[in-house]
């Protein structure tokens, strides 16, 4: 039994000696590329952020200006989203949604959706998607400029019944054999320009660390 | 280590024990990323460093390290050097990060890294187990890169798209159009392409294979030959 205890002992040693190494190693790297990372990730969120506003839209720092939305029906988000915020001159002027379309040919559709503080839709991006290559995938704008339809769309420009694809009545043009997607991403975006109407005083208040999703109180009162 | 030895050991892994065509492991990531050669070879290369630095950091310690826990001590190490060469690349090539990020963690299960620690690293001294692993992964790129043309070849008509995720803005213009107004074809790019394209290319690792054996039998034979004559 000794001898045993004394080999279990020796042994669970040596693993925690190669843990302690491995682990300074790591420890080591991450803390030599944690800045450069941190700033390509600011980057990379800026160059996808500016291709769906003009820089001329805002003038603050717009990364870290930013608001935490706890996850909701309307967003078809599941987890907290950060929206960044634009403001010229002070005052408000754009704002960054992260928003999901549930309902894509083949799952879920990320999308990136900025409005303008009049509520005037200035663009929308595919993020993330799964849709199928060469049919459902003209949503993405690096394969197609389709989804540029939406830049200056608002509730002003169409009416409710006009947020639809032309298939079904609406204002927006989709391609033969693939209307399940851009169904979905229509959905989505409206649904997004729903809840921005809903929550915009929530959406632009100063140092608001969350806003609740809880619109329906809001709806009214617009 | 001798230079015949040094051949050897790069003759195995490009060649004659082939991780992608012979050996057949490490399949996953041969199957997901080979759908274009930048893609291909990115994570072939990356999986090198991992392989070279994994036999040369293992094998110094294969005397120290009791061989009851030997394989949780080597699948510790592997996933630091995983880990590290994924803070690197996501430190210095964020945008081809982006495009193999979730493939980069999988290196620590595939299955080519721990089978060529076990089989060789923790037998050898340090620099043929560096170069060991070092030629495995470089068979196993090659193979990638083969595989990754083909499928980009007949999935998109070009070859070296996206190449300036790996290499800047600068490399945008490097693409090679094969086939221009090309439509497409689907097929090569999702996963059975990637399928009959490893077994078009192991049947032709082995009609080369076969092919030299027999040339080496008839010079075997000719030269008993004309010995007895």
């Amino acid at each position: 039994m000794k001898r045993l205890t004394k080999a279990t002992l020796r042994t669970a040693l040596n693993l925690l000696f190669f843990t302690v190494i491995g682990t300074a190693i790591l420890a080591f790297t991450f803390n030599i590329t944690y800045e450069l990372i941190a700033k390509s990730e600011d980057a990379a969120k800026l160059k996808l952020i500016s291709q769906v506003i003009p820089n001329t839209l805002y003038d603050n720092d717009l990364i870290k200006d930013t608001i935490t939305l706890s996850a909701s029906a309307q967003l078809g988000t599941e987890q907290d989203t950060i929206a960044y915020r634009g403001r010229l001159k002070g005052q408000p002027s754009v704002v960054v949604l992260e928003a999901v379309a549930p309902d894509g040919y083949s799952g879920k559709i990320g999308l990136i959706v900025a409005i303008n503080y009049t509520g005037v839709i200035s663009g929308v991006r595919v993020i993330s998607h799964k849709e199928t290559p060469g049919l459902g995938d003209y949503i993405d704008f690096a394969k197609n400029p389709w989804i540029s339809q939406f830049a200056g769309a608002s509730h002003e420009r169409y009416p409710e019944g006009d947020w639809q694809v032309k298939k079904d009545g609406g204002q927006f043009d989709y391609m033969a054999g693939a209307t399940i997607t851009p169904r979905a991403v229509v959905k989505a975006v409206h649904n997004v320009l729903h809840y921005f109407e809903d929550n915009r005083a929530k959406l632009f208040a100063e140092n608001a660390s969350e806003t609740k999703s809880a619109s329906t109180q809001e709806a009214g009162k617009q | 280590m001798k230079l015949q030895e040094a051949k050897n050991i790069l003759h195995n892994g490009l060649w004659k024990q082939n991780t992608g065509v012979v050996q057949l492991l490490g399949m996953c990531p041969l199957l997901a990323v080979s759908n274009s050669v930048v893609n291909a070879v990115s994570l072939g290369l990356a999986t090198t460093v991992v392989m070279a630095l994994s036999g040369a950091s293992i094998s110094p310690i294969r005397n120290f390290v009791p061989n009851e826990i030997r394989i949780p001590v080597y699948i510790l190490i592997i996933a630091m050097l995983v880990t590290v060469v994924q803070y690197l690349m996501n430190a210095y090539m964020y945008s081809l990060y982006i495009v193999l990020g979730i493939f980069i963690p999988l290196i620590v299960t595939n299955c080519i890294v721990l089978a060529r620690i076990e089989a060789f690293a923790g037998k050898n001294p340090v620099l043929p187990a560096a170069l060991d692993g070092f030629a495995m992964g470089l068979g196993l790129t090659a193979v990638l890169a083969v595989l990754g043309g083909i499928r980009e070849i007949f999935g998109h008509g070009t070859l070296f798209s996206g190449l300036d995720l790996a290499l800047g803005e600068m490399a945008k213009g490097w693409v090679i159009t094969i086939v221009p107004d090309y439509h497409g074809f689907l097929f090569a790019i999702l996963p059975p392409g990637a399928f009959i394209g490893l077994g078009l290319l192991i049947a032709g690792k082995n009609y080369l294979t076969l092919r030299a054996e027999k040339k080496a039998k008839i010079i075997n034979i000719h030269s008993a030959n004309t010995r007895t004559a």
